[in-house]
């Protein structure tokens, strides 16, 4: 396919006098790993709560696979291939690991039919694949509730693939996690989404994971996107680091100018 | 019933046929508890979503009136206990389209509210329903066979036995079912749930109509046990005992409410005789005990139980 697989044009939305989202136009390709970062505020989350159906912009348009999903509801969206996770985990409490992604298996693959069990054959198997995908394979008969941040939060982006979306939106996939383990916990999902030709925008705070794992870079503020580009350059752009990233500069790894 | 649940069923089973054999006037007390259990089986499936519904009497009136109103033009159990779910499943379809849009209180109080109008309904709308006098059932055929009293009720007892063991064998089927596992996840995190393309309402809407169902068919058969339908089995007080009894029997299995239900009538009754001015407040404390003590009730007792024996054998 050609022309980009999510296209936002002209989206604003306003919480009271905030302008969360002030004229956003972005493209995203088949296969992009894009960054988003951007201080507190600046409208990262805003943008995911709107692609997914949460949030409807106030004007602007936005288009997956060609098609206009603006004002469309969250479920509607997510079957059309656009899944989400959280930066805080939204877990079933009430299951377990496995029963958490089947049930995202099963919402994907026929939900309302039958008596048929949530774990049958087909819908366990499909929920382990993913599980091992992300290294939770033994943490499959573990209750939601007893798992540390890091599994909690591998499991809730295990959750979205099981839904087997096109574009996957991640909320600071790495937030909460000891500092120790989030290259791991990236290398893992970055994986898992590249060997399931998942598209991915994920808000970031953490600018080595972004140096690390981006093709690209969007530096939003104020609503607003500043700069985009690849990260080397983005991140090494004086303007964007004073600007933007402030007090963030400290922990961008590798070039010494970047630390100027 | 399969697996863990097979065994209490057969001894349950053949206790309440054995003690009704050994004292005949528990026949009735026990087909109205079995009958109270199907309507507590569908609060069962609501409690598993978080909501508690005030109002479920409103089903167990509608078929019990369903019953009443048809028993002139129908002379069959086998035909009015389908018309009783029937009618209790299609108001079912129409107050949960309603009351499934809320959570909570709200959820609760909607439900009670319906029931109440429906309870005014009926004792002010003298010429249909002739008020609290109620309306006299005459004794039906079962399958076509005119039976005697003694017999009518043995059969009503395994007729209502044989509902219970059945249908709570397909709502065990229903809660394992992915729409069956959706509920708790409304209880937990409904959004995620529309994060995953599945309306939680519609979930919360399918086993609302199944509870309806399912107190319209106790309804039906209460009916057509005690053979005289007057308002009072819509009055909030009903509603509450069925939430009652749920908390009673525990949540963890299809089985609970039945325990429940006959739990509480024989304690009712016994109760009643033995201490007639502080039945009511015995009942309270059994509750009080429960949820003190037993917060997964006595199927949980019994559960705690098994596990005990099974750990010293």
């Amino acid at each position: 396919m050609s022309g980009p697989l999510l296209s936002a044009r002209g989206l604003s939305i306003a919480f009271g006098g905030v302008r969360a989202a002030d004229g956003i136009d972005l493209d995203v390709a088949a296969g992009e790993f894009l960054a988003i970062i951007g201080p507190n505020g600046a409208g990262k989350t805003t943008f995911i709560n709107m692609a997914t159906g949460y949030l409807r912009p106030q004007t602007g348009t936005i288009s997956f696979a060609g098609e206009t999903i603006t004002g469309l509801a969250p479920r509607a969206i997510v079957r059309r291939g656009i899944a989400r996770s959280f930066q805080i985990p939204q877990l079933f409490t009430e299951h377990t690991v496995l029963e958490n992604v089947a049930l995202k298996v099963a919402a994907r693959r026929g939900f309302w039919h039958g008596f048929r069990p949530l774990l049958d054959a087909a819908t366990t198997r499909a929920a382990l694949a993913v599980l091992d995908q992300f290294g939770l394979g033994d943490a499959a008969f573990a209750r939601a509730t007893e798992l540390n941040e890091g599994t909690r939060k591998l499991t809730d982006i295990a959750m979205a693939v099981a839904l087997e979306p096109r574009v996957l939106l991640m909320d600071e996939p790495t937030s909460g996690v000891a500092s120790a383990e989030k290259f791991a916990i990236m290398d893992t999902l970055v994986a898992a989404l590249r060997a399931r030709g998942v598209t991915a925008v994920f808000v970031e705070h953490d600018m080595e994971v972004v140096e690390r794992y981006a093709d690209r870079v969007a530096v939003w503020s104020q609503g607003r996107i500043l700069a985009s580009g690849p990260p080397a350059a983005v991140l090494s752009d004086p303007a964007v680091l004073r600007e933007v990233i402030g007090v963030e500069a400290r922990h961008v790894g590798g070039g010494g100018d970047a630390r100027a | 019933m399969g697996g863990r649940l097979a065994a209490p069923a057969t001894v349950g089973t053949a206790l309440v046929l054995g003690l009704a054999a050994a004292a005949p006037w528990l026949t009735f007390v026990f087909t109205i508890a079995l009958a109270k259990g199907l309507a507590v089986l569908g609060i069962l499936l609501l409690l598993r979503a978080g909501q508690v519904s005030f109002g479920h009497a409103l089903y167990l009136a509608v078929g019990a009136y369903t019953v009443a109103f048809a028993r002139p033009l129908a002379g069959d159990v086998l035909v009015l206990l389908p018309l009783a779910t029937a009618v209790a499943t299609l108001v079912g379809v129409v107050v949960g389209l309603f009351v499934a849009r809320y959570r909570d209180i709200f959820f609760g109080m909607l439900n009670l509210a319906f029931s109440m109008v429906v309870y005014s309904l009926l004792e002010k709308l003298y010429a249909v329903t002739r008020g609290t006098d109620g309306i006299r059932v005459d004794r039906p055929t079962i399958a076509g066979v005119a039976l005697e009293r003694v017999p009518y009720e043995w059969t009503m007892l395994g007729l209502m036995l044989a509902l219970a063991i059945g249908l709570g064998f397909v709502a065990r089927l229903f809660l394992a079912s992915p729409l069956g596992q959706a509920l708790p996840a409304i209880k937990a995190r409904e959004t995620r749930l529309e994060f995953a393309g599945i309306s939680a309402r519609r979930v919360l809407l399918v086993a609302y109509v199944a509870s309806a169902a399912l107190a319209g068919l106790g309804g039906g058969v209460i009916a057509l046990t005690t053979l005289h339908v007057t308002p009072l089995i819509a009055y909030w007080t009903h509603s509450g005992e069925l939430v009652f009894i749920a908390i009673l029997g525990g949540g963890g299995a299809v089985l609970g409410p039945f325990l429940g239900a006959v739990a509480f009538e024989l304690v009712r009754v016994y109760a009643a005789a033995a201490f007639p001015d502080a039945w009511q407040m015995i009942l309270g404390a059994v509750l009080l005990g429960i949820i003190l003590f037993a917060s997964r009730g006595l199927w949980g007792l019994y559960e705690g139980l098994m596990a005990r024996l099974g750990r010293r054998a």
